[in-house]
């Protein structure tokens, strides 16, 4: 071995180790966090508690995949609700109408929804910034009127009645609380370790590119509408999962689930956790729930305190509190480096 | 080998880009000079797919590029770096040139891996190495020099293996010394890697020292072609261009 190879060896065991070190870990910090969110119930009899668990985990998956447009790709998408109604009533309906198992139900939803994405994505991709987010927010306006006005097939402004059909499979019960909060803290965190994975690979730099400079990387050899249109499917389908939770925990859908105000939240979320880390968008859920839930024990104007707090974050910090995090993380190893 | 035939290129009246034919044999240095507004950046802006052109063939080894995309033209081996260095400011220097290796991997292909692919690095490393900035691999690329950011935009171009490399004014913006530099890294990057190289420059003294062969675009069209002495003692090139300043030097 030469000395530059062995120099050049040296340097980048730690790239190749480094990679491997981050799956592995990653994954044991899923089946940490899944192992204590599954005992919860054995801990505490709180329903209160176990339902804010799994209306976080609904919200989670949704604020997630919204951030994979949003902050690794450079997306704003005001429009990415629809995928979270979409996904409830999809399930909904199928469960409903053709009574088929869970699991079943859970695929061909997610084939529903790729297919729907991936036309509405063909379309918006190719806009850029303002003409995106508002192309996207028009699409939603679409589907929540089709929901509406098609009254006789998705129940129109009263929703899905009658309740969603839960049928057990493999031992599970989600008609049970119990079961239904485990399967939803599973569906969670499977959820987030997918997207992690999305972030985390070739793919997910050839997103960082994109956002940072779409002209240079399509001198790289990117398909950058290809790459786009990639990454606004699989976004949706974990919009779509977190309307699934949604479905299955209120057991049924209604058409506030494909509502602009949901895609607001969406891109609430992420501006209180945070766009530069991964697990912002889930900080951020905590967060907007906690204050939700909070402020409106307390009075009936809890618009105007979110409304306050969401300016706070916009104008006065400009960032998410994991940014911060995130940034003073940064500091002090750039300053241990010195 | 890179041929153009009968490129041209017009906004509006404006013929930017007229009835252009040039060969750039395997392994050349070439540079391009004119005035500006001569049609230098349109010209690589045609060759690279920013812009397509009204007529004519871009041919690199034998297949016609004309009209085609960037990715496409880029997959096929023509790699390019710009006036303003482009490239991605959040990524380290590292980052940058291993994703830029596994960019044009099939994302059903990579979507399961971690970045940064292992196939990946060798080449990443040795690009970064002989730009010189292998010992700014974790430095964030909005935190590079000026100088750096333009060596960074090269090691982009010349990560992707190209046969045909467009540098569009590589020494733009900076100081004397810096751009004695840079443009010392060319020659070697021209003679090290056995790529074609073409390169636009305003620097005459820049142009004279190192380009074996001058081409002189003006008002859209070649006023002249040749090696240095033939430029400078060309009078069409001298009026439109070179004025007296350089004219004759080596007579």
């Amino acid at each position: 071995m030469t000395e530059l190879e062995a120099g050049r060896a040296q340097v980048l065991v730690p790239v190749r180790s480094g990679a491997a070190l981050q799956r592995y870990r990653d994954v044991l910090i899923a089946l940490i966090a899944f192992a204590v969110l599954a005992s919860l119930p054995f801990f505490t009899g709180s329903k209160a508690l176990l339902d804010f668990v799994i209306r976080c985990s609904a919200y989670g998956l949704f604020a997630t995949s919204l951030n994979l447009l949003v902050g690794y790709t450079g997306l704003t998408s005001f429009g990415h609700g629809m995928f979270f109604g979409l996904g409830a009533y999809s399930f909904g309906l199928i469960m409903q109408k053709l009574g088929v198992p869970v699991p079943v139900a859970f695929v061909a939803t997610l084939a529903i929804t790729a297919v729907i994405a991936a036309i509405i994505g063909a379309i918006c991709v190719r806009l850029k910034d303002i003409y995106f987010a508002f192309v996207t927010l028009a699409f939603q306006m679409l589907i929540h009127s089709t929901i509406l006005s098609w009254a006789s097939f998705t129940g129109g402004d009263q929703g899905l009645r009658g309740g969603i059909p839960r049928p057990a499979f493999l031992g599970i019960n989600l008609a049970n609380h119990v079961h239904l909060y485990i399967a939803s803290c599973a569906l969670l965190i499977l959820g987030l370790l997918a997207m992690r994975q999305i972030a985390q690979s070739p793919f997910g730099y050839t997103l960082r590119m994109i956002r940072d400079n779409a002209a240079r990387a399509s001198f790289l050899g990117i398909d950058v509408w290809r790459a786009k249109l990639t990454v606004f499917v699989l976004a949706a389908l974990f919009a779509a999962m977190g309307g699934m939770v949604m479905a299955l925990f209120v057991s049924g859908a209604y058409p506030e689930f494909a509502y602009w105000t949901i895609s607001g939240e969406g891109i609430f979320i992420n501006m209180l956790g945070g766009v530069s880390t991964f697990l912002g968008p889930m900080v951020g859920t905590v967060l907007l729930l906690l204050l939700n839930d909070t402020v409106t024990r307390f009075t009936e104007y809890h618009g105007i305190v979110l409304g306050v707090v969401i300016l706070f974050f916009a104008l006065g910090l400009r960032k998410g509190l994991l940014d911060f995090v995130a940034e003073w993380f940064s500091h002090r190893d750039a300053g241990e480096g010195r | 080998m890179l041929e153009i035939r009968n490129l041209a290129k017009s906004f509006g009246g404006v013929k930017a880009t007229n009835d252009v034919s040039l060969e750039f044999p395997d392994g050349s240095l070439t540079a391009v000079i004119g005035p500006n507004g001569a049609g230098k950046s349109t010209f690589f802006n045609l060759i690279t797919g920013a812009l397509k052109p009204d007529s004519g063939q871009i041919l690199l080894d034998g297949v016609d590029l004309a009209g085609r995309a960037p990715p496409e033209i880029v997959r096929h081996g023509i790699g390019r770096a710009f006036q303003v260095a482009s490239i991605f400011k959040s990524l380290t220097v590292q980052e940058t040139m291993l994703a830029a290796v596994s960019a044009d991997q099939r994302t059903s292909a990579v979507l399961h891996k971690r970045f940064p692919l292992p196939e990946t690095r060798d080449r990443a490393e040795h690009v970064m190495e002989l730009l010189g900035l292998a010992g700014k691999r974790n430095r964030t690329a909005a935190t590079l020099s000026h100088g750096d950011q333009k060596l960074l935009d090269i090691a982009l171009a010349l990560v992707l293996e190209p046969k045909v490399l467009l540098l569009d004014e590589p020494t733009a913006g900076m100081g004397p010394e810096e751009r004695w530099r840079m443009i010392d890294k060319v020659r070697e990057l021209w003679e090290t890697q056995k790529i074609t190289v073409v390169f636009i420059e305003h620097d005459m003294d820049i142009v004279f020292k190192i380009a074996p062969k001058i081409v002189v675009l003006c008002y859209g069209h070649i006023l002249a072609t040749g090696s240095p002495d033939e430029i400078r003692n060309n009078s069409a090139v001298i009026d439109a261009y070179l004025g007296t300043e350089h004219a004759g030097a080596a007579a």
